[in-house]
C-alpha cells in the first residue's frame, strides 16, 4: 500500500537548492535516491548510469525493499554479467516523479508540510535527466562510460546524448523511441482515466485519508501490461486456457488464465506503486519528442552528439516501440554524422524483452561497453 | 586473423585515418582490421541480424540494413570510402547502388564473381546448365546472386555512366593475378572506382 510505501528508507543524496524544470516552474529541493554497485575507479572513468523504466528503480540488482523480489535487471547487472560490476560502478537512480524516494507527488511539499500530490508540478523526461545530472554532480563524475536504458530508460538516454553530449562516451537504447506515439498516449490515457475514475483517487490527496486508489492503478496497470507483451506470447502462454475450472462460469469470475493473470499484475503492482507517480510519469512520457525543440528534425537534435557511440536495440515483436521507431533515431544519427549501431533482436516476448532472457543482448550490451582496442 | 584476400587488398588500399563504410560487412572482419591496423573510422551496414550481433559484440559500430533501401539515410560524402564488398550481384539494382556508393563517399571499393571465368563459362557450354563453382557455389533458385555480371560488364557500366576507375585487382584460386584476359582468367574482381 501507498502509506507503506512512503515509509521505507532509500539510500539517498538531498540538494537543497531548487531545480528549473521545462514547465518553466521550479521545485523547492530534491531529494534522489539511488543504488551503486561496483567501485568507482581513480579517474572516476568507469562509471554506467543505468536508466529505469516508467514503473522500474533503483534496486536493478538487488533486492526490492517492499516486494522482496530481486532486482528487475540482476541478469544484466553484476559481477561478471554483461555490465559487469567488477568493471564499472554502476549506478541507478529513481526518476524524478517517482515514488521510491526520488521526489514525486506523494513527497512532502516544504512549503505546506503535506503531500504535493497534484500540486506537483509537472515534469519531462528532460527534467528527469537534470536530476540525474546533479547526482552525477555530487558523484565527482565528470563523464560517464555509459548511459544505459530500455524503454524510458532509452529516453532518458537519448535525452542524455543531446541535452549532456559531452557527459558520456556510449549510449545504449534498448526498446525505445524518440517520442511518444498517438498509441502510446492512447493507451496512457486509458490508465490515468482509470486512476482519477477511482472514488479513492479523491483528487489525488489520497494520502491522508488511509484510502488508496488501487482499484484505479490497478486497471492502469493491467491496460499497459499488455502492451508490453506480444500476441505471440499471450497465445503461448495462457491461449484461450480457463483458470482453475474445467468449464465457462457464465459470470464475470477471471474465467480466463489470462483474466487471472492481469488481475494479479494489477493488483500486485499497486503494493509497490503510487497512483500519483503513476499520473505524472506517464505525462512526462507522452511530452516527450526528442525532435520537438529542433523543429522536429531529429538529426539536428544529435547535432552535438557526434563524439558519443550509440548502440540501440529494438525487438521483432515489441509492438509498443516497434523497430520502425529505432530506426528512425538510427537514420537520424547516421545524417548526424554520429557513430551508431543497430539491430532487430527476434524475441517471443514483446516489449518486456529487454527484461527478459535474451542471450543476443547480453552479447551486444558486453562488447558495446568494452573500450575499443 | 587473416582476412579473406580480396578484403586483404581493400584492407592495404585505404589510407590511415580515413572514414569508410563497409556495405555488407558481415560479422565485421575488415571494419575491425581497418580499426586496429590503419585507424580507420570504420562502420558497417549488415543485413544479418546474427552477423550484426556479433559485429557489436566485437566492438564495431555496425547498422542492421540494407544496400538496396538504407544507403538513402546516409548524407552526401559522409565517408571518404565506400566498400561493397561480393554483395554487388545480390542487389536489386546493383548500377543504383553503385550510384549511391558515390555519393555517399568519392571513392569506392567493389568487388564481385566473375561470371566469364572459362571455368563458368565452360560449365554453361558443356552442361548447359546455370554454373556451381567455388565463387558460385549455389544453385540457380536458391542462390542470393540476382545479378550475374562480368569483367567485361562491370567495365562497360563504369565507361556507360562515366565513373573513373582507379585501380583494379584480379583474382584466381585467391591468387593475385595479372589483368591481362582478366575476364577469362580472373575469379574474381576488385574495383576502386571513383567520382569523375
Amino acid at each position: 500500500m501507498a502509506t507503506l510505501l512512503h515509509h521505507i528508507q532509500h539510500d539517498h543524496i538531498h540538494i537543497s537548492a531548487p531545480l528549473a524544470l521545462d514547465s518553466g516552474q521550479n521545485l523547492p529541493e530534491l531529494t534522489i535516491a539511488y543504488q551503486s554497485y561496483g567501485t568507482l575507479n581513480a579517474d572516476k572513468s568507469n562509471a554506467i548510469l543505468i536508466c529505469h523504466a516508467l514503473t522500474g528503480d533503483q534496486y536493478v540488482a538487488s533486492n526490492h525493499p517492499a516486494t522482496g523480489k530481486e532486482g528487475w535487471w540482476v541478469r544484466m547487472v553484476g559481477p561478471g554479467k554483461p555490465i559487469d560490476t567488477d568493471k564499472y560502478f554502476v549506478i541507478c537512480s529513481n526518476v524524478l516523479g517517482s515514488c521510491l524516494g526520488t521526489t514525486g507527488p506523494a513527497s512532502i511539499n516544504p512549503a505546506t508540510g503535506q503531500p504535493y500530490a497534484m500540486s506537483f508540478p509537472v515534469i519531462t523526461i528532460a527534467d528527469m535527466v537534470r536530476a540525474q545530472a546533479k547526482l552525477i554532480d555530487h558523484l565527482g563524475i565528470d563523464q560517464l562510460h555509459a548511459v544505459v536504458g530500455g524503454s524510458m530508460g532509452g529516453m532518458q538516454t537519448l535525452v542524455w546524448t543531446v541535452n549532456y553530449p559531452q557527459r558520456l562516451r556510449s549510449a545504449i537504447v534498448i526498446a525505445s523511441a524518440a517520442r511518444h506515439s498517438a498509441q502510446n498516449i492512447a493507451f496512457h490515457e486509458v490508465g490515468r482515466q482509470a486512476i482519477m475514475a477511482d472514488p479513492h483517487w479523491q483528487d489525488g490527496n489520497f494520502y491522508a485519508s488511509g484510502l488508496n486508489p488501487t482499484k484505479g492503478l490497478a486497471v492502469a496497470r493491467m491496460a499497459a501490461h499488455i502492451t508490453y507483451l506480444s500476441e505471440e506470447g499471450l497465445t503461448e502462454k495462457f491461449g484461450r486456457r480457463l483458470q482453475a475450472r474445467d468449464i465457462k462460469s457464465f459470470g464475470f469470475d477471471a474465467d480466463f488464465q489470462i483474466e487471472s493473470y492481469l488481475r494479479y499484475q494489477g493488483l500486485a503492482f499497486t503494493d509497490r506503486f503510487d497512483a500519483n507517480a503513476y499520473l505524472y510519469i506517464t505525462r512526462a512520457m507522452d511530452y516527450y519528442d526528442l525532435a520537438e525543440p529542433y523543429e522536429g528534425r531529429l538529426a539536428l537534435a544529435f547535432s552535438k552528439a557526434k563524439d558519443v557511440r550509440f548502440t540501440l536495440v529494438s525487438f521483432d515483436t515489441d509492438w509498443l516501440y516497434p523497430t520502425s521507431e529505432s530506426r528512425r533515431i538510427v537514420q537520424a544519427l547516421q545524417g548526424a554524422g554520429a557513430s551508431a549501431s543497430f539491430v532487430e533482436l527476434s524475441s517471443p516476448f514483446g516489449h518486456d524483452s529487454f527484461l527478459l532472457d535474451c542471450p543476443p543482448l547480453d552479447r551486444l550490451i558486453a562488447g558495446a561497453l568494452n573500450n575499443r582496442g | 586473423m587473416t582476412l579473406r584476400t580480396d578484403l586483404a587488398i581493400i584492407a592495404d588500399a585505404v589510407p590511415e585515418g580515413r572514414r569508410v563504410l563497409d556495405v555488407g560487412c558481415g560479422d565485421g572482419t575488415l571494419l575491425s582490421a581497418l580499426r586496429r591496423n590503419r585507424n580507420v573510422d570504420a562502420r558497417g551496414l549488415e543485413l544479418d541480424a546474427a552477423k550484426v550481433t556479433a559485429a557489436i559484440a566485437a566492438g564495431e559500430s555496425v547498422v542492421q540494413g540494407d544496400a538496396n533501401h538504407d544507403l538513402d539515410a546516409y548524407p552526401d560524402d559522409a565517408f571518404d570510402f565506400a566498400i561493397l564488398s561480393q554483395t554487388l550481384q545480390t542487389t536489386e539494382r546493383p548500377d543504383l547502388v553503385i550510384e549511391q556508393l558515390l555519393r555517399i563517399a568519392p571513392r569506392a571499393f567493389v568487388s564481385f564473381p566473375n561470371f566469364a571465368h572459362w571455368r563458368v563459362r565452360w560449365s554453361l557450354m558443356r552442361n548447359g546448365r546455370m554454373p556451381v563453382t567455388r565463387l558460385i557455389p549455389v544453385a540457380w533458385y536458391e542462390t542470393p546472386n540476382i545479378h550475374h555480371l562480368t569483367i567485361s560488364d562491370f567495365r562497360h557500366l563504369m565507361v556507360e555512366r562515366n565513373i573513373r576507375v582507379e585501380n583494379a585487382w584480379f583474382l584466381s584460386g585467391g591468387r593475385l593475378i595479372s589483368d591481362s584476359a582478366a575476364n577469362w582468367r580472373a575469379e574474381h574482381a576488385i574495383y576502386q572506382i571513383a567520382r569523375s
